[in-house]
């Protein structure tokens, strides 16, 4: 019992929960009694230092530092016996793991948990939102429910779950056994639970939850109660595992590639999870710079933005958006890689220009990093700013335009197996085109002078990352959802669950471009009665949109308890990922691959991707192409 | 673990004939002319009560001709693969032609849409530019922002104890350029004015501004547009823009005995009276409004 107690675990890990937040009274108190502060015993000081203290203790408890505590002692550390590879029953997703595919599917599970979560915000607020003057929640609940919502889908669903899903496969299309550095792997998953239970805890704090929305706007935020804290704080959380993985993927894809696999011959998945992970490295830390900004105001009065004291209030703006801009890449940038695999696997074709195709990636990261203020356009910042910002922004939509275009060539003569993820991939690429239309409208000043703030801002944000992100998120997981699971899933399911989303999603967020225009401004529990009848018809549908979810739950768990055992290679594909088994094997390659073309060399007689060692080529014997010396 | 793939027996799939292709044209031409037609019918904006509103409006308008195609050219694209390309029965192991890309095509649809948006920035610089000229005669007009009420003072404008004129609801005689200068007590807060198509944030420690012109007489809503709180959707007022000589009437009726030059200067030219951004945030206490 001891025994079990004292191993890495949850066990172990919630058990030291108590130690941490010991530890917290242990620092606050002595500090205020020698600083003659009255209260000495301050609920609120001690809070704010025991989100950090027992978050870390649980970390520690949980087993993710024992190795480095082992090396940092001197102690001989325990050889790594890759025991701990593998899930053999549901427990062990439970663990500290450090197999890619297990945290893999830990990521993307626990992503999903909080896509519930944060959809069924979104129904609260569209009942509140059903008719004016509603009542179903008050005001200050309601700010809470859409701050929530918001910062739940951003920081625990969309970019973890493109994390999880680029865990599982992009080891495997690389041809590694593993991500470069297996540990961080496992740490980085354990953070975001932390995250997302701090960030959902907020609404038991006194107060009520964090309810300046997902950007936190100071002063707001550095004068609102405790629960504020639990934003600042769960975002740091969700930043490093952010930071971690992405630090990951940059390291294992430079170092980890098969021979043979020369960066123009990666998958695109692999360039998007290259490119998003240096946007990831270098943007993160702009938002835990803003957040820590925040703490210190609130916690120690730095007066940061104080304008009484001589704060700059629209400095947190910038620090913020110079993250959370690059952040809707980060968002973004994945789902292009995703949907880059299906169309050509899908359609049958190879990638309509792929080199361009890779560069418009590397492009949007450089230029990124270069729009931030159009967010800010009405913010009171220096008017000069908006003329270059209004020039970058345009200029950003061409490099995706480039992709949305690539993307209809090679749908073009193709032969289209309009299956699950195949009906997503299309349907992504008209509703983001929609949303990109809206954005490049919204680039311009004087139109954004108008519609900021407003629900047409609620539209696009909506058709960019659901009609975008979501529809991509979608795609991928049932398009390696064989590969994942072994199993595979129902078409007839996966396909009704793509229609009824479809229509659904442009009936709830396509009347929010209108009343946006007329002027409804977002962020509101109560609004104009002119706006009465398109808001009843928002909510209706937005429920609807959230029962469709349900058709995809059902066909996820029954398909993975009991579906069809998954071949191999059931779409055919060319990439990695689908020449081992489905699931893989433990340590993914029996045999190393070496790769002799390009990824995508659909219709190309005789084309192959990979040879194994043991000499089976794969999926045909080479052709016309040149073998390639190997690294 | 090795699966062959594609049947080379089989042919690729063929161009698709020239005559089709034309077809399709015409159809995403009148889609694109239809699209653009109920673009135009659809009563988008609130009324228009500045001179600058009209500018933005024809904007969006613009916008409109030039999206709507763009997103036309995709879903028929899209549709048109959906029926056309879709794998028929037996054509299971077919694989598509191996083109992998074209660089002409790819300089074109990457050349044409930069110049397309490059036009729109040069147009949209260009209204922005417009809608910001300072104009003759312009009136000041103080807007400030707190938890959760606007309050708006009239610098220059002194009642009988030689306090400025303080509102809640904003008055504006109509025709005469105004510029507005913003203020926050507490926390963001923005001043929007839907009918002006014109919102600026009230940022605490800073002024921040814009100009408008009215042009149409009526009670517009003015909104906070930045959260700004528990009662930020209750933080609303009303803008009425009135005839020159009624804005005369509410000045006197709140006390204002200004003389004929200054009276004078409010009809016709020589600039507002002025008066120092900090006397107008220091007055945010007394708000005796109107009504």
């Amino acid at each position: 019992m001891i025994a079990r107690l004292r191993a890495p675990g949850l066990h172990r890990g919630l058990l030291s929960v108590p130690i941490g937040i010991g530890l917290a009274y242990a620092i606050v108190l002595p500090i205020r009694a020698a600083s003659h502060y009255h209260p000495v015993l301050d609920g609120t000081a001690i809070l704010q230092v025991a989100l950090i203290s027992a978050p870390m203790a649980f970390l520690v408890g949980l087993g993710a530092f024992d190795y480095w505590f082992y090396w940092a002692a001197g102690r001989p550390t325990r050889a790594e016996d890759h025991s701990g590879h593998g899930a053999r029953s549901w427990k062990d997703y439970f663990r500290i793991n450090t197999d890619h595919k297990v945290i893999g599917v830990q990521y993307t599970v626990h992503s999903f948990l909080y896509f519930l979560i944060g959809g069924l915000f979104a129904m609260l607020m569209r009942v509140q939102l059903a008719q004016p003057g509603g009542k179903f929640v008050d005001a200050n609940t309601y700010n809470g429910l859409f701050s929530v919502h918001a910062t739940i889908l951003i920081f625990l669903f969309v970019i973890p779950v493109f994390a999880g899903l680029a865990n599982f496969v992009l080891p495997l299309m690389i041809g590694a056994p593993d991500m470069a550095f297996p540990r961080l792997n496992a740490l980085s998953f354990w953070l975001l639970p932390i995250a997302g239970l701090m960030l959902l805890a907020s609404f038991f704090a006194p107060g009520g939850s964090f309810a300046s929305g997902w950007t936190a706007y100071a002063p707001l935020s550095t004068s609102a109660p405790i629960g504020q804290v639990f934003f600042t704080l769960g975002v740091q959380f969700a930043g490093a595992s952010s930071i971690a993985t992405a630090l990951n993927f940059l390291v294992t894809i430079i170092t980890m590639r098969a021979p043979g696999m020369s960066f123009f011959r990666m998958p695109l998945l692999v360039w998007a999870n290259f490119s998003t992970s240096l946007l990831v490295v270098i943007a993160t830390p702009f938002i835990a710079a803003s957040q820590f900004f925040v703490l210190l105001d609130r916690a120690l009065g730095f007066n940061f933005f104080n304008a009484g004291s001589g704060g700059d209030v629209l400095m947190y703006q910038h620090v913020f958006w110079f993250y959370s801009h690059p952040a809707v890449y980060i968002m973004m940038l994945p789902g292009f890689g995703i949907i880059s695999e299906i169309i050509a696997v899908k359609a049958r074709k190879p990638i309509f220009g792929y080199r361009m195709m890779a560069f418009s990636l590397l492009a949007i990261v450089v230029l990124g990093f270069t729009v931030w203020a159009h967010h800010m356009f009405t913010s009171g910042m220096p008017a000069w700013i908006r003329d270059p910002m209004m020039i970058t922004t345009a200029i950003i939509a061409v490099p995706t335009g480039v992709k949305i275009f690539s993307w209809l060539a090679t749908l073009w003569r193709g032969v289209l197996h309009m299956d699950t993820p195949m009906l997503w991939a299309m349907g992504f690429i008209t509703m983001f085109t929609l949303g990109g239309i809206s954005g490049v409208m919204l680039a311009m000043v004087p139109f954004d002078l108008h519609v900021s703030k407003t629900y047409f801002i609620v539209a696009h944000i909506h058709y960019v990352l659901f009609g975008g992100s979501v529809f991509t998120i979608f795609a991928g997981v049932y398009y390696w959802f064989p590969k994942m699971t072994g199993r595979m899933y129902d078409e007839r399911l996966g396909k009704w669950h793509f229609w009824t989303t479809l229509l659904f999603f442009n009936v709830t967020f396509a009347p929010m471009h209108l009343i946006g225009i007329e002027g409804m401004p977002r962020r509101v529990a109560d609004y104009s009665t002119q706006f009465a009848s398109w808001n009843l018809a928002i909510s209706i549908a937005s429920w609807l949109l959230g029962l469709s979810t349900l058709i995809f739950l059902y066909n996820m768990i029954v398909s993975w308890r009991g579906g069809p055992r998954a071949v191999a290679n059931p779409w055919r594909g060319l990439t990695l990922e689908w020449q081992v088994s489905s699931p893989p094997p433990i340590f993914n390659f029996d045999t190393m691959p070496t790769i002799v073309g390009g990824p995508y060399e659909y219709g190309v007689p005789g084309a192959v991707h990979a040879v194994f060692r043991d000499g089976a080529h794969v999926p045909t014997p080479a052709g016309d192409r040149t073998m390639v010396t190997q690294e | 673990m090795a699966e062959t793939h594609g049947a080379q027996s089989t042919p690729h799939r063929p161009a698709v004939p020239r005559y089709i292709i034309l077809r399709l044209l015409g159809i995403g031409i009148v889609a694109a002319a239809i699209g653009i037609v109920i673009g135009f019918l659809i009563p988008w904006f609130p009324p228009a009560a500045a001179k600058q509103a009209h500018t933005i409006d024809t904007l969006y308008y613009v916008l409109i001709v030039c999206t709507v195609p763009i997103f036309v050219l995709v879903v028929s694209v899209v549709l048109f693969s959906a029926w056309r390309f879709r794998m028929r029965p037996g054509e299971e192991r077919l694989d598509g032609p191996p083109i992998h890309g074209n660089t002409q095509l790819e300089v074109i649809w990457t050349a044409l849409p930069s110049a397309l948006i490059a036009a729109l920035v040069v147009y949209a610089a260009i209204v922005l530019h417009d809608i910001g000229v300072k104009q003759p005669n312009e009136m000041t007009i103080g807007v400030t922002g707190q938890q959760f009420e606007w309050t708006f003072s009239y610098p220059g404008y002194h009642d009988a104890q030689n306090k400025p004129i303080v509102t809640t609801v904003l008055y504006l005689p109509i025709n005469r350029p105004v510029v507005f200068e913003i203020h926050a007590v507490d926390v963001i807060h923005t001043f929007y004015v839907p009918a002006f198509r014109l919102q600026e944030d009230a940022v605490p420690g800073i002024t921040t501004s814009f100009r408008a012109t009215p042009d149409r007489l009526g009670s517009y809503p003015i909104i906070c547009n930045q959260l700004c709180g528990y009662g930020h959707s209750t933080m609303r007022t009303t803008l009425k823009i009135i005839s020159a000589s009624a804005f005369q009437n509410f000045l006197t009726q709140h006390g204002y005995s200004g003389s004929s030059t200054q009276t004078a200067s409010l009809q016709h030219s020589s600039g507002a009276p002025t008066e120092t951004v900090a006397d107008a945030a220091n007055r945010t206490n007394s708000k005796e409004g109107p009504q």
